[in-house]
Order: C-alpha cells, then structure tokens, then sequence
C-alpha cells in the first residue's frame, strides 16, 4: 500500500486541503474507488475505510493481480467534513457539480480538475454516492446513460439493483457521468444511508465491491456470490408523494415488498395531532427509497417503488 | 393588486406565498406585458431597490400605463429572509430547478407555478446581483443560443456591458434558460454585490426598465434616455483573474476602472506572517468589470474580471 496525496492547496489559517489516495498493487490502473465528496456523507466515507482496510489484508496475502493497480480516495473533502457543512466551505459549492474540473478556475473546479486529472484513466470507476433526500435506500448500483454504461457489468457487483438513470443538465458535470465521457467504466454505490453510519449496509457495500473486483479480474477473493441484479430504469420506477405536510410516520421500510393500497405511511397535523393524510401505494412492488425525517413538506417523494413485473 | 402565484402549506402553521404586484389600467389595458422578477438568490438584494421604485413610481403615474407590469421581488422568500442563498432546508440552488414541475416537490411545483405566471410576458427581466464575493457594474448576460432574439432588448436596458456567453448544459435549469426556450425573452441583469443595495445602480437599471416599457407599448409617460452598453461575444476577450494562492485580498481599484497592462489590482496578504503572497496585476489594457469584493480568498477564488481593449470605461 502506497498512501499518496493526490492534490493540495495551502491555506491561509487552517491545515493544508489535501485529497489523500490509497493505492494497492502496481501496474495498470485497473479501478479508482471514490467516498465522501460532501461534508454529511459519513457512510460513504465509513464504506471506504473498511475496503481500505481489507485491501490491506488482500495486499499482505500477494492477493492482488500482478500488473494491476486499485486506488482508493476515502474523502474528497476533509474540510467540509472536519467542520460539518455539507458542501464547500466558504462558497457552498458541491464538488460534484465541478466535474471534469478546471486548473485554472475557482478553488473548487480545481479540486474536481486536481481529483480528475489523477483517476480519469482508470478502467474502472466506483463511487460511493448519496442521494440529496433524507431517507434510507436498498442498496442498488446506478449507471449512468451516456452510450458507454455497461450495465452486465453492473450486475456482477451482486446487489439486488442496478439503476440505469438518464443524465438530466445537472448530471453532466458529476464524476460519474465525465468517467464515462473520459472512457472509464463508472458505477455509483448505493448504500442505505448517507449521515448515519449503517455498518451491515456498508459491510454488503464493501463485499460487493470486492466481487467486483474479483469479476473483473483485479483480485483474488472469496467473498459472497450476491444477488442476481435486476436491472431497473429510474424512469420506471413509481415515485409516491404526500398530499399534506406535517409529522410523517412511516409504516413500511426500504427494502419492503408492498400491496396495492397498503398503507406505506401517515400524516399527522403538527399542532392537533390528527391523522391528515394516509399514504397507500399505488401499485405491488418493492421500495426502493423510503423517507426518513420528522416532518414533511407538501408533496415530497417519500418513497419510491420498483413496480412488480411478471419477467422477474 | 397583490396576487398570490403560487403558495404551499407548511408543516408548522405557516403559508409560503410567492407573490407579485400586478399594475394594469382599469380596463385591463392593451395585452402588453414585462415582468420584473428579482431574489432567485436569497443573498441578492439589488432588486429590491429596483421592484420598490419601479412600483412607486408607476402607481404614482397610473394615468401613464397602458399594458401591464407584473413586479416579483421575492422568488426565494425563505431564502431572503434568512440570508441564506439556495433554499434553505434544501440546500439547493433555486436558479438550477426550472422549469419545475407542477407534479414534483415543493420546490418543483413552486418553479413551474412561477413559470406559469411569468410566461407569456413581453420582456422578462430577471435582476441578480452577482453575490457576496463579488461586485459587478451593471450587465446583462446572454446565452449565445438566445442572443438573436434578446440582443436588442438588452441594448435598451441602460446597461453598462452586455456579456453574450457560451452555452452550457448545467445552465439549462436557469430561470431564464427555460423561459428563453420556452418563447419568452427573459433578460438576465447582474448588478452591483450581494447582501448590499447600490441606489445608483438601482437608479439606473430603473431608467432602464421605464425605457423598455416605452419600447414595448406598456408605457406612454416620461421616457429616459439610455446609454450604449459595451458589447462582448467573443470569450476570448474577457480574462479572468483568479487567486494564486489563499490569503486576505486587498483591492487596489475598484470595479469599473480603466487598466493599462501592469496596473496593479490588488494584492492577496497573509496577516500572520505580514507577507504580500502575491501582486495581482493587469495582463493587458482592459475594463475591469468584475471585482472581488469579499477579502477571504482560497487558492481559485475569483479576484476580478477584464474586458481586454476597453480602455475608456463607460
Ligand atoms: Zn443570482
């Protein structure tokens, strides 16, 4: 293992900004792992100290593949995390929405250009991603469409989702979507949570990886075949929303299998107490995200259903 | 007449209204219609001069009116009323959500009810004021996707500098990229620096908008004259200047000046050492019309920008 910082900028009055990489075996650069780019992301960077961790092992055992080369970037942004803002300190730009990165342009376009320029030539790329809505996610790998997705791929990290997701404006400058337009096969992890540390999630997230890993002929590993993927597209997925707003009690987790007009979750008036508005799917499947706050505004998505189908 | 656009219930016994004034002659007046929209950015306060004046001074002169003005001065209320930016609670870039959807969340229905109210509208402008890092003379900005069309509407608006930039996908979810797209002209105007009112500036926008109105038929008082803005659509002719290194930034001039090639800007100090760490000079004889005004800077941060060869400032 080979600890190496992969970009710095000196700062005025705090630490140094550094991005820190990982690296095992030497040779081609065969996958680049990537956690927490934004200061909440507590999971994402968890999911990457225990892979860094077995790495370790792996590497110790002459368990890698001569000739091939994995880099693991545990965080992305130290400086958000280490004062618990979720996007970048003093301009509150996400880093994620900088990609492929400028050199020369603002301090946060030179970290995503300063990260880029370090792993763009990776085979593989895998990020450990979140998801902007507070709730809790059966864990699915995403893929973005851009004509270089290689969704069979996809499916040997043995989750039990792969979600293939139309990029929208936005997506464009995200690191997954410009590792595709550099040529390097992306995949975005999801786990359950993002805040919260959920170390049984983060330990399937991390195995999975390993299988991958193993899939595509970077590693020895004897790990856990997974589940047969089924691959779904975000278009098709059902999103559910809540009419009114206030305390929201939820009755059905991610990971759920539901009915048609089950109940999935209430309403409750935030002075009086009353059930206002009860939630009932709309269709039989299975919860793909379920809400997971105190309260609610109107017509937020609170879950969202793969819908059942007769070829699965 | 005050009318609600759009409003959402929330958890705690409170209503989210956004609001706009609508000023119309009794009878309804002519058909013609600008709409004056400002606070997309809660931290952007520049438009607040220019809705107030801008409906104090038409509501004082009725008799002139003949189509309508629709005044929005708060697309962000919760945004305005906390200092913050984005949408607070969201953490999201209001200005990166349109043009909504009447099926999505709060903040997706509360952009596409928006959309629904503005379009349509004659002429759209949409006042910003940079932010708080940066002070701007007064411009407005154009998608070169748009420039055919919104060009000269903009040279009408009493503006110093019209800045035609190239497309970007990210910008797709402005509000003025999907008015634009969606066949309504929609003028961006940056101004001044966030978190602060220029009443010059403001003053001056002003003449602008009564000028456009005079243009548009909405209007039939007194009319300003407006001055010749500068012109750029070459990308190549705007520099920018971005720090070398993190520090505090002194300003050696201030927006709007004329440079020659080696004038100095400003210089970016460390205050516990008491060195300079760097000297930033012109590269070239420009117009500086872009300065940092914010002092904290980090290596990146953006110190100013120059429109080469425009050595005499408008
Ligand atoms: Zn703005």
């Amino acid at each position: 293992m080979e600890k190496k910082i992969l970009f710095e900028i000196k700062a005025l009055y705090r630490d140094d900004f550094r991005v820190t990489g990982y690296s095992f075996g030497q040779g081609e650069r065969a996958a680049c792992v990537v956690g927490s780019m934004r200061g909440n992301e507590n999971q994402q960077l968890y999911c990457c100290s225990q892979l860094v961790r077995k790495l370790k092992e792996l590497e110790a055992e002459g368990r890698i593949h001569s000739g091939k080369e994995i880099l693991v970037v545990p965080c992305v942004n130290p400086y958000s995390m280490n004062i618990k803002k979720r996007f970048w300190s003093i301009d509150n730009t996400d880093i994620n929405r900088m990609f492929p990165g400028y050199d020369e342009g603002e301090t946060t376009q030179r970290i995503a250009g300063g990260l880029f320029e370090a792993i763009k030539d990776y085979r593989y790329g895998l990020q450990f991603a979140s998801f902007y809505m507070p709730g809790r996610f059966v864990p699915h790998i995403r893929v973005m469409k851009t004509g270089f997705e290689d969704v069979e791929l996809a499916r040997e990290f043995g989750f039990p989702y792969v979600l293939l997701h139309t990029p929208r404006p936005f997506d464009t400058a995200t690191l997954n979507y410009n590792w595709q337009i550099w040529e390097t096969k992306a995949f975005s992890v999801y786990t359950t949570t993002t805040e919260e540390i959920d170390r049984s999630s983060a330990r399937q997230a991390v195995e999975s990886v390993l299988n991958f890993l193993r899939k595509a002929d970077v590693i020895d590993y004897d790990g856990f075949e997974g589940y047969v993927s089924k691959v779904v597209s975000t278009e098709d997925m059902v999103t559910v929303r809540n009419r009114s707003a206030g305390f929201f009690e939820g009755k059905a987790e991610a990971g759920e299998h539901v009915r048609k007009g089950q109940v999935l979750a209430c309403i409750a008036d935030c002075y009086e107490g009353e059930v206002i508005d009860e939630i009932r799917s709309p269709i039989d499947g299975t919860l793909l995200f379920a809400h997971a706050e105190p309260r609610v505004y109107q017509n937020t998505a609170v879950y969202k259903i793969i819908p059942e189908r007769e070829e699965w | 007449m005050i009318e609600t656009v759009v409003q959402v219930e929330l958890p705690v016994d409170e209503t989210l209204r956004i609001r706009r004034m609508r000023l119309q002659p009794e009878d309804g007046g002519n058909g013609r219609r600008i709409s004056v929209v400002t606070g997309i950015h809660g931290d952007e306060l520049e438009g607040q001069y220019v809705c107030y004046k801008l409906s104090d001074y038409i509501q004082k002169n009725m008799g002139c009116l003949r189509g309508t003005v629709d005044i929005y001065p708060a697309l962000n209320p919760f945004g305005i009323d906390s200092i913050t930016r984005g949408i607070p609670a969201f953490d999201l870039d209001m200005n990166r959500i349109f043009p909504g959807s009447a099926e999505g969340d709060m903040n997706e229905y509360l952009a596409a009810q928006i959309v629904r109210g503005v379009a349509g509208s004659d002429l759209v402008l949409d006042i910003h004021a940079s932010n708080i890092f940066l002070t701007e003379v007064p411009q407005i900005r154009i998608n070169e996707l748009h420039a055919d069309r919104l060009l000269p509407w903009a040279k009408e608006a009493n503006v110093d500098f019209i800045w035609i930039h190239g497309a970007s996908t990210v910008l797709e979810s402005t509000f003025a990229h999907s008015l634009n797209t969606a066949d309504t002209p929609t003028l961006v105007v940056e101004m001044g620096v966030g978190m602060r009112i220029t009443q010059s500036y403001g003053d001056q926008l002003f003449a602008g908008i009564v000028h456009l109105m005079k243009r548009l038929g909405v209007w039939d008082g007194e009319d300003f004259d407006v001055r010749t803005p500068v012109v750029s659509a070459d990308n190549d002719d705007v520099c920018f200047l971005n720090a070398s290194a993190s520090g505090i930034f002194l300003k050696s001039v201030n927006h709007g000046a004329s440079l020659r090639a080696g004038d100095l800007i400003g210089r970016i100090v460390n205050p516990l050492t008491g060195e300079v760490i760097d000297e930033i000079k012109s590269p070239a004889d420009g117009w500086l019309f872009t300065i940092r005004e914010y002092p904290v800077v980090s290596e990146g941060s953006l110190l100013g920008r120059i429109l080469y060869g425009k050595k005499d400032s408008v």
